[in-house]
């Protein structure tokens, strides 16, 4: 066997996979406003972004079916980055350069949205951004419509150091070893120590993507669990290796009576793979259930269940946030007049729009919206039972405030300031803002 | 309004019924009232009605708790009645007889959170300590343990004295010497004579309680808590060791199920086949298939889907492994890099169809019930998929060695590895045997797809996080030699467990692959490299 042959055969390989084609539709008609939809039709994360995709398509089609927008059609043009990010950014350029669309929906993972911030900054045109996230960021042309820290992570621990949450005082912080669970566990981090729990009462654990033997760090949780004081785990695990964490966590006994689970990255469409039953009484934290009971929420999940062509198929928070960024965008078009990304830029701030919950979403001058915050538990059918939500909409934070280097920190997008980090001690902009 | 109105008809009725009337008058709580409240109580009412319940100490009360516990308590939306819905059967939660909620029935459960979760279950300790059934007996006494109450004491005196399990006594014993060590009003000897109870009684959960209990105790107990802690500390850190290494074999089993496939495909015939994976991942879907299959036609064999799923998961991908060899590979004999990217190729092929067939999502194979839940072996604390995994991977292995070594087939897929030509001139088909042996590492593949649904995602991307591993797996334990194979995977398995704790796990893996690279410049041919001409070829 020659080994150096199967080597560089193996490089090749690894190069030939990183060039794929776009599934551009080929008409292109004169009269239509183009939407780009950039996420992940293959890889890892593509068990998550094949349904925004979806989404995106069934949100297109019922705007169409309404008689678009300024009068003209709506044109999806569906691009697959195949969870390459370095692809993400050129596939970006190409919808923008050479597929001419006005607005981009897309991106799941923080490494996604960062590399292709600086072609949306350069080529000046919009993306709508729908997952939780770290915060930490503001950009001119991105609209952050997920979850920031403070609308997610920090009401969730909150409610766990509550009394009906089961009044928690230690601490694991498990997360995927990548940017979005290390900033939030930093901002969780520090929240903590502030509301006065000792260092030693937190235990922060880093895992690689895709991590599929968990039995050493569920071990250790329940070790860390059993010295007398109630603990709660905090997870920031991403994509699939959430499955065999769960799984891990049953079989070892641990219940969420006795150590409870809140999770960030776990929703209906990750839990629909997967018997519950031994998870019941998990928690996850998001802005959207699916088992929310109002009339839009039923009317939202009756139509993509028609769209999609399967009465099984789950709705989730980011799906929600496509279709707030989408009707937000639509609404920014209309009031513009224009699709040109300065017009909608500047007449999308303060525009609001239901979301599905009963509230309305409104876009914020730092580019983020206000939102909910709910606390379900997971319940044997794969859905959530809410068992707390904030009372009023919170407003997403672009800089965290429980960080001493972000907590001086404001975005403002409309004028005077028009700063995606102004810093309100020295009165100064600082700059590129990622 | 109606429900309203018809609710309140429902609970006239209801105490119109001489059984629960006997019964409501006993306890001095409207019973049946209560339990119809339940219905459309906020999270909060429902507290206030379990305390209510409990107090009543009406043995009636049990299975209304139980049922709304496991989330088994119903209302219907339209009589407002509560009743207890397990499978098709419906239930009234007190009296136990059967319901006909007619054809407008609209039940919707009644929902609980972890809080009240704990309240119902230290609700029922107290009602089910005396039951006949001891693993009744002992959940209850276990409920004790995690919340102690003085007023409980008479209970648990009375329920000691009657027990005749032992194991279920000793329990009792560490519960009752929990109440003793964190009541206020215990003499310090009792509370000295506590201690060693608990560290006998409670198990696992010693270290938590007199963690617990060490703050508030009297100084004069707290030296003997402290050093029962610190011999409870001690034993814990032994049998640690222990539990890694076990962790480290069952990490290593699932690695010697994936790459033992390969040890066949690549080891002993020399294909580099990137496709490897993929044939885990239609094992596994094979299973979920089966599994589809017979939860819907019969369901009685449900516990038994993952057995009938090994021989068919087998003959699929073995087939299709057949398949591939004779359309594809057998063109691409002696070209390794023509064949890495042909079924490299292939490889994203059967990904994208099996995406494009049964969506991008996980899909759920169910845990047969002797797979579920984990045992206490001594101080290790084992997860029953993890142990039938490992026996698994054992099986398979040694069935393979004897396929090798003791049958025709395969003494003539060694001689025709060996001698390609010497063979085909003894008479042997030589592109049988090629297609039969690619079958024999795909359907093996397979088997390890069953397993692994037993403990990954079941996804098309389920064979990609295995190929790497498989490889490295093979080429470190030294490629064509099974034995090296079963050996390197353990090892890695039982390493890459003791870096865990230190490095974490994110370090652990890349010093485990520096360590490899290492390993692989001092010895490229592997553990057990073969010897011989047959190697030089």
């Amino acid at each position: 066997m020659n080994f150096s042959r199967a080597k560089s055969a193996l490089l090749a390989a690894a190069l030939a996979g990183s060039v794929s084609l776009p599934m551009a539709p080929a008409m292109a008609q004169e009269d239509t406003i183009k939407v780009g939809i950039l996420h992940s039709l293959s890889g890892t994360m593509a068990i998550s972004e094949t349904t925004l995709k979806d989404t995106m398509l069934f949100l297109i089609e019922q705007q169409n079916a309404k008689g678009g927008v300024l009068g003209k059609k709506l044109e999806p043009v569906v691009v697959d980055i195949a969870s390459d990010w370095p692809l993400a950014a050129e596939l970006a350029r190409q919808l923008i350069e050479v597929d001419d669309v006005d607005v981009v929906f897309g991106c799941w993972t923080s490494v996604c949205r960062k590399s292709v911030l600086p072609v949306f900054e350069e080529l000046n045109s919009l993306l709508f951004y729908p997952v939780q996230y770290e915060g930490e960021e503001s950009q001119r042309n991105v609209f952050y419509t997920g979850a920031s820290p403070n609308q997610q992570a920090i009401p969730a621990v909150d409610y766990l150091m509550s009394e009906d949450g089961g009044s928690v005082e230690r601490w694991v912080l498990a997360g995927t070893d990548y940017v979005y669970p290390q900033t939030t566990n930093k901002i969780l981090e520090q929240y903590l120590l502030d509301k006065g729990v000792a260092p030693e009462d937190i235990m922060i654990n880093y895992t690689p993507f895709g991590h599929s033997d968990w039995q050493t760090i569920v071990s250790d949780i329940k070790t860390f669990g059993s010295e007398g004081k109630k603990t709660a785990v905090v997870s920031t695990i991403n994509g699939d290796a959430n499955v065999p964490f769960y799984r891990e966590l049953g079989n070892q006994g641990i219940k969420a009576e006795d150590i409870p689970v809140v999770a960030f990255s776990v929703g209906e469409e990750e839990l629909s793979g997967f018997d519950t039953t031994p998870l019941v009484g998990h928690l996850a934290a998001w802005n959207y259930f699916m088992s929310v009971d109002t009339p839009e929420n039923e009317a939202f999940i009756a139509d993509w269940q028609k769209f999609i062509g399967s009465d099984t198929r789950v709705t989730n928070d980011p799906m929600e946030a496509h279709m707030i960024g989408f009707n937000l965008w639509v609404k920014a078009v209309e009031a513009a007049g224009s699709t040109e990304a300065d017009a909608v830029i500047d007449s999308i701030v303060g525009l609001e729009t239901p979301n599905l919950t009963g509230g309305t979403a409104k876009m914020l001058p730092n580019h983020h919206i206000t939102k909910p915050v709910l606390i379900g538990e997971i319940q044997d059918d794969g859905q959530f039972f809410v068992v707390w939500e904030t009372e009023d909409l919170v407003p997403g934070d672009a800089w965290s405030d429980y960080l001493p280097e972000s907590k001086m920190l404001e975005a403002d997008w409309t004028a005077p300031i028009n700063c995606g980090n102004y810093n309100t001690e020295t009165k100064t902009c600082g700059g590129s803002a990622q | 309004m109606l429900t309203q109105i018809l609710r309140l008809a429902l609970l006239t009725l209801s105490l119109l019924l001489p059984t629960q009337m006997v019964r409501a008058q006993d306890a001095a709580v409207d019973i049946p009232a209560q339990v119809t409240a339940l219905g459309e109580a906020s999270l909060r009412e429902l507290g206030t009605i379990i305390t209510t319940l409990a107090s009543t100490g009406d043995p009636a009360v049990v299975p209304v708790l139980t049922a709304l516990g496991e989330g088994n308590l119903y209302l219907d939306e339209t009589s407002g009645a509560v009743v207890i819905q397990r499978g098709s059967a419906i239930t009234d939660p007190l009296t136990g007889e059967a319901v006909d909620l007619g054809a407008d029935a609209d039940l919707s459960r009644i929902r609980v959170n972890n809080g009240l979760r704990r309240d119902i279950s230290a609700a029922l300790s107290g009602m089910t300590l005396m039951s006949d059934n001891p693993s009744t007996r002992l959940s209850a006494a276990r409920g004790f343990l995690s919340k102690p109450d003085a007023a409980n004491l008479p209970l648990l005196d009375e329920a000691i004295a009657a027990e005749t399990e032992a194991n279920v006594r000793s329990v009792m014993q560490a519960a009752r010497a929990v109440t003793i060590l964190t009541s206020e009003d215990a003499s310090i000897e009792d509370k000295l004579a506590a201690v060693p109870q608990i560290v006998s009684g409670a198990g696992r959960n010693a270290i938590t309680i007199l963690t617990g209990a060490l703050a508030s105790a009297p100084d004069e107990v707290k030296p003997t808590i402290q050093s029962a802690i610190s011999g409870l500390e001690q034993g814990r850190a032994v049998w640690g060791a222990l539990q890694n290494v076990w962790f480290g074999v069952s990490l290593g089993s699932v690695l010697l199920l994936a790459a033992i496939g390969l040890a066949i495909t690549f080891g002993v015939m020399g294909i580099i086949n990137m496709a490897h994976g993929e044939m885990v991942m239609l094992g596994a879907y094979t299973t979920f298939l089966v599994q589809l299959v017979i939860r819907q036609n019969f369901p009685g064999l449900l516990d038994y889907s993952l057995l009938i799923a090994l021989p068919v998961a087998f003959l699929v991908t073995g087939a299709i492994g057949v398949g591939i060899e004779r359309g594809i590979i057998r063109w691409l004999y002696g070209r390794p890099l023509e064949t890495l990217l042909a079924t490299w190729g292939l490889s994203l092929i059967l990904q994208q169809t099996v995406r494009s067939i049964f969506g991008p999502t996980n899909q759920m194979v169910i845990a047969p019930t002797w797979m579920s839940g984990s045992t206490d072996f001594f101080g290790l604390a084992i997860t029953y998929n993890r142990f039938w995994i490992v026996i698994f991977a054992l099986i398979v292995f040694f069935m393979l060695l004897l396929i090798l070594n003791r049958t025709p087939l395969g003494l003539q897929m060694r001689a025709v590895t060996q001698n390609r030509r010497m063979a085909s001139a003894m008479g042997i088909r030589t592109p049988f045997v090629d297609a039969m042996t690619f079958g024999l590492g795909s359907g093996i593949a397979g088997l390890a797809g069953v397993a692994l649904t037993q403990i990954d995602n079941i996804s098309p991307n389920l064979g990609q996080n295995y190929i790497i591993d498989s490889f490295m797996v093979v080429v470190f334990g030294g490629v064509g030699n099974l034995w090296g194979t079963f050996v390197g995977a353990l090892t890695l398995g039982v390493a890459n467990k003791f870096l865990e704790p230190y490095a974490g796990a994110v370090l652990g893996k890349i010093l485990i692959l520096v360590l490899i690279i290492l390993f692989i410049q001092r010895r490229p041919r592997g553990l057990f490299a073969l010897k011989g001409r047959a190697i030089e070829q």
